[in-house]
């Protein structure tokens, strides 16, 4: 197998777009295709859940290789879930390491916005098992918030670790040009003031305003290359040392214990031991927050803490930026944003520039390890990666 | 002959108690400050005002350029018994909010325009305009209208307001909604907040002046939206960075 590198990163504005599916995907791959400073690939895979449905929008690959004028290049899309991007850039890193390709595009995109919350929520729900949960209502909110009680009674997680996490993560957002939540927020604002319920209400209880990502359109991709090719182009190299995809049962309730995200964490064990490294080495990770309490269970699935301690771990600032294992230090889903298909590349895309060194003031100092977790489902679709700056 | 015309022409004010001030903290942990503006400070925010007519999206050039109206309305004395109210954070603007008297028991909602955005400043302000139309000026029904969807979901479904179709209102004499007593009182635990009195120190800093809006809502500057969307459907644009990457020129 050859390795596999990340030649080039790009990415549009989280935010609300009112633009083509096609062209914010376009957008951030010409970003990406610039900064390796190449004009040709051999295949390209774009990641994205809603297009058919929220956009009307099908062969979402072949839109995106004409507007690039990359054809004849092969393209496909990749319909994952919300692990669409990572899934996408496995796919792409397969292509590279089994000699097939020399260089990839892998962009990811969603634009979600183009109909209202309730449809985007239901839009996001048809991701659950049709028959034993959505047609009983069950949105993502409702199961985070299901899987949040039960993590409060066994572990003994609080709502403040959760606003914790809130707001560690929508002001680290604040130094992200890209994210799109650029509003800073406080404990006392949205957890021990008198207004703090008014502000900060319940969504889905125990979870409230500020523990869910927002609802974004934008669009994210990376350029993978061979060694070959990474050095030909002298781009800074950014290996892809692990991969890792796992898959646990699709209604949530048919789990032996609903806390343990066993999909998580085979994903960042097979990633780990493909990297030879542990979870301990990593210097910067991603961790799939959309909802606040997924960064606290995600911490200790893939090992970074052992399991039910990953909010004392969040209580000592060992996850903030200058911590022992800084996580979402560009915001994460929950202050970067989340559109769906893009998120998986967009965490590549944070933990690419951090490892080049390029994180301004987020910048974890010297960074050389990186992981993210791009988490499909509820915990019923996982991709892991490990990244690593060879210098 | 004037001097009597303009008597005409002035709506004569009905008597209406001021509103208290009162203050609260955001979720970001800032104070804000809600208290009632008076007719000299209405030059200020109309400046403030102006450049939101300007800014086409979430509906804000239609409700600027009627707050606009409103307010200009009222400090020439041709408003017949508006209110205004002002949120400021640390001085600053934050949001207005209007509305007017009809009859001793009617109140009508005009505008609520918010400066500071994804703070709830909006509907902190719009719940103090309810509070003061019923427990202060003892209204016992207030007349509303959205004309975003922003307010829609604000207003209606969160106050889970009742039908007045029946009622034109008063702006653009569209069909009523309205907020009654008894809905108000079950909202009040959940969407009404605030604490009184201010603190001598923030309310001074407040009555000094009306500081302008530091990061007020903008034209939307999206590279995505504004340049290739509409003026580049075809993303032409692509091609044409594609071709500089390749040295190309424009008309290759």
């Amino acid at each position: 197998m050859r390795d596999v590198y990340v030649v080039g990163i790009g990415i549009t504005t989280f935010t609300r777009l009112e633009y083509a599916l096609s062209e914010i995907a376009s957008y951030a791959s010409m970003m990406a295709l610039k900064d390796a400073g190449v004009t040709e690939v051999d295949d390209v895979y774009v990641a994205n859940m809603g297009g058919p449905r929220v956009n009307h929008q099908t062969a979402l690959a072949s839109a995106v290789v004409d507007s690039l004028s990359l054809t004849p290049a092969g393209a496909a899309a990749i319909e994952n879930g919300p692990a669409s991007g990572g899934s996408a850039i496995k796919a792409g890193f397969q292509a590279v390491a089994s000699g097939m390709d020399d260089l990839v595009l892998v962009a990811g995109v969603e634009r979600m916005r183009e109909v209202n919350n309730l449809e985007a929520t239901d839009f996001v729900a048809t991701l659950t098992h049709p028959i034993a949960e959505y047609i009983y209502g069950v949105t993502l909110p409702a199961h985070a918030a299901m899987f949040t009680r039960l993590y409060m009674e066994k572990y003994g997680v609080t709502e403040r670790h959760l606003a914790m996490v809130g707001v560690k993560n929508q002001n680290a957002a604040l130094h992200n040009e890209w994210a799109h939540l650029q509003q800073e927020i406080s404990l006392e604002g949205i957890l021990d003031s008198p207004e703090a319920m008014t502000n900060n209400p319940y969504v889905a209880e125990p979870l409230r305003f500020f523990d869910a990502c927002p609802v974004s359109d934008g669009g994210a991709a990376v350029i993978l290359a061979s060694k070959e090719k990474a050095e030909e182009l002298g781009r800074p190299m950014i290996r892809i040392t692990g991969v890792g995809q796992a898959t646990d049962t699709h209604a949530v309730f048919e789990r032996e214990d609903p806390t343990d995200l066993l999909a998580v964490r085979k994903a960042a064990g097979d990633a780990f031991a493909m990297a030879g490294i542990t979870p301990q080495d990593v210097d910067v990770a991603e961790l799939h927050d959309a909802f606040t309490i997924l960064e606290i269970a995600e911490s200790e699935e893939v090992g970074f803490f052992p399991k039910g301690e990953g909010h004392i771990a969040l209580e000592n600032g060992e996850t903030a930026l200058g911590g022992t294992i800084p996580i979402n230090v560009g915001g994460g889903l929950k202050g970067r944003g989340h559109p769906v298909g893009a998120t998986g590349v967009a965490q590549a895309w944070e933990i690419v520039t951090q490892l080049r060194g390029d994180g301004g003031t987020r910048q974890v100092e010297d960074a050389k390890t990186g992981f993210t977790c791009n988490f499909g489902g509820f915990g019923n679709n996982v991709v892991c990666l490990t990244f690593e700056r060879e210098d | 002959m004037s001097v009597d015309l303009e008597k005409i022409l002035r709506p004569i004010p009905s008597p209406m108690e001021p509103y208290e001030p009162k203050y609260m903290l955001l979720a970001s942990g800032e104070a804000a400050v809600v208290r009632e503006v008076g007719r000299d400070e209405i030059p200020d925010l109309l400046k403030y005002v102006e450049p939101l007519l300007h800014v086409e999206r979430d509906f804000y050039d239609v409700v600027a350029s009627r707050v606009y109206a409103e307010l200009l309305g009222h400090y020439q004395f041709r408003f017949q018994d508006q209110y205004v109210l002002a949120v400021q954070i640390d001085g600053e603007l934050a949001a207005i909010v209007n509305g007017r008297q009809v009859t001793p028991n009617l109140g009508l909602s005009l505008h609520t325009l918010a400066f500071r955005r994804g703070l709830r400043v909006g509907a902190h302000a719009f719940a103090a305009k309810m509070e003061y139309h019923f427990d202060q000026l003892g209204h016992d029904e207030v007349l509303i209208v959205a004309e975003s969807p922003i307010g829609f979901r604000r207003w209606m479904i969160e106050y889970k307001l009742e039908k007045r179709f029946e009622v034109p209102h008063e702006l653009g004499g569209v069909p009523s909604w309205a907020l009654t007593r008894e809905l108000f009182d079950r909202a009040r635990a959940s969407l009404i907040v605030g604490r009184r009195p201010v603190p001598p120190e923030m309310l001074a800093k407040a009555m000094a002046g009306i500081l302008p809006p530091s990061d007020p809502p903008t034209p939307a500057l999206d590279p995505l939206a504004a340049t290739r969307a509409k003026s580049d459907p075809t993303a032409t644009a692509l091609m044409i960075e594609r071709w500089e990457m390749e040295g190309r020129s424009e008309d290759a």
